[in-house]
């Protein structure tokens, strides 16, 4: 779309933004869970018992729509990455910046639609 | 090249950039490219962590029983295998680097005052100092088959107590 007033800058409030405010916010989501994580298998050093209580925690249906998000968050962050370093060196990057924009949503689609095809029975008990 | 001293110096200078009339002589002592460095990691470590992280979520969540089948016995299997060994210990530096400089990027972007970033970046490396180095430990200390433990919750290939 022609930058006129009326549709307002090209980038602010518009795909560029968006996916970059998507970026950031999942990022952080992202690194925060890591801090835990790491900790949480650290637990593996002190012993079985206290690993197995940490992980029956993971294993709670409402955590199982967390690691729903999470999963959500990191296959966004990794498609968006994939799409900024192509914006970054492909020469038809910054032309095509949006199409590819389609492209990681649509594949973040697919992706999760096959996740949780397989992830929901199982957090619910049906394996 | 000019030395850092005679770069303070006005002009003229012997050694001026001149280009069509204008003069564009920046610092001519040696650049720090760290910026550029770090950029460059983020893209690189980026493309390794796609690989990584989908590997370590399709072992771990969509095959066999997902995430009902994580217990000791079966991380204890794979951190005895020098393959996941060595596969967790680049998912844990890579993505600990990268998402450390994600958020040193954010909290140069929204922490305005000298003092508030140096203190959040401070706090950041510390954090990512210490998970880094527990996380890399624990790979590479754990016993998958500690002495006096129960043995159903042990990995198989443990011996008989």
């Amino acid at each position: 779309m022609p930058n006129t007033p009326k549709n307002g800058t090209l980038y602010r409030g518009r795909e560029g933004m968006w996916s970059w405010v998507a970026h950031r916010i999942s990022g952080i989501a992202i690194f925060f869970f890591l801090l835990v994580h790491v900790l949480d298998t650290a637990m593996v050093r002190v012993s079985p018992e206290a690993y197995n209580a940490v992980m029956s925690i993971y294993k709670n249906p409402i955590m199982g729509l967390g690691e729903a998000a999470l999963v959500a968050a990191i296959v966004y962050h990794a498609f968006n990455g994939i799409r900024i370093i192509l914006v970054d060196f492909w020469s038809g990057g910054t032309k095509n910046h949006k199409t590819l924009l389609w492209g990681v949503l649509i594949l973040w689609a697919i992706a999760m639609a096959g996740f949780l095809f397989r992830h929901l029975p199982i957090i619910f008990g049906g394996h | 090249m000019a030395t850092p001293l005679k770069a303070k110096v006005a002009a003229p200078r012997s050694n001026d950039n001149i280009v069509q009339g204008v003069k564009y002589n920046r610092s001519s002592s040696k650049r720090n490219n760290f910026e550029m460095v770090a950029w460059l990691f983020m893209r690189l470590s980026g493309v390794a962590l796609v690989i990584l992280i989908f590997g370590h979520l399709f072992v771990n969540l969509m095959t066999g029983e997902g995430v009902h089948r994580i217990d000791f016995g079966f991380v204890g299997g794979k951190l005895a295998n020098p393959f996941w060994q060595v596969w967790d210990m680049l998912l844990l530096w890579l993505a600990m680097l990268h998402g450390t400089n994600g958020i040193r990027t954010i909290i140069d972007d929204y922490a305005q005052k000298d003092k508030t970033r140096a203190f959040l970046k401070v706090i950041l490396f510390l954090a990512s100092a210490f998970i880094i180095l527990v996380g890399t430990l624990v790979i590479f200390t754990f016993d998958p088959c500690p002495t006096g433990a129960a043995a159903e919750l042990l990995p198989s290939f443990c011996p008989a107590p």
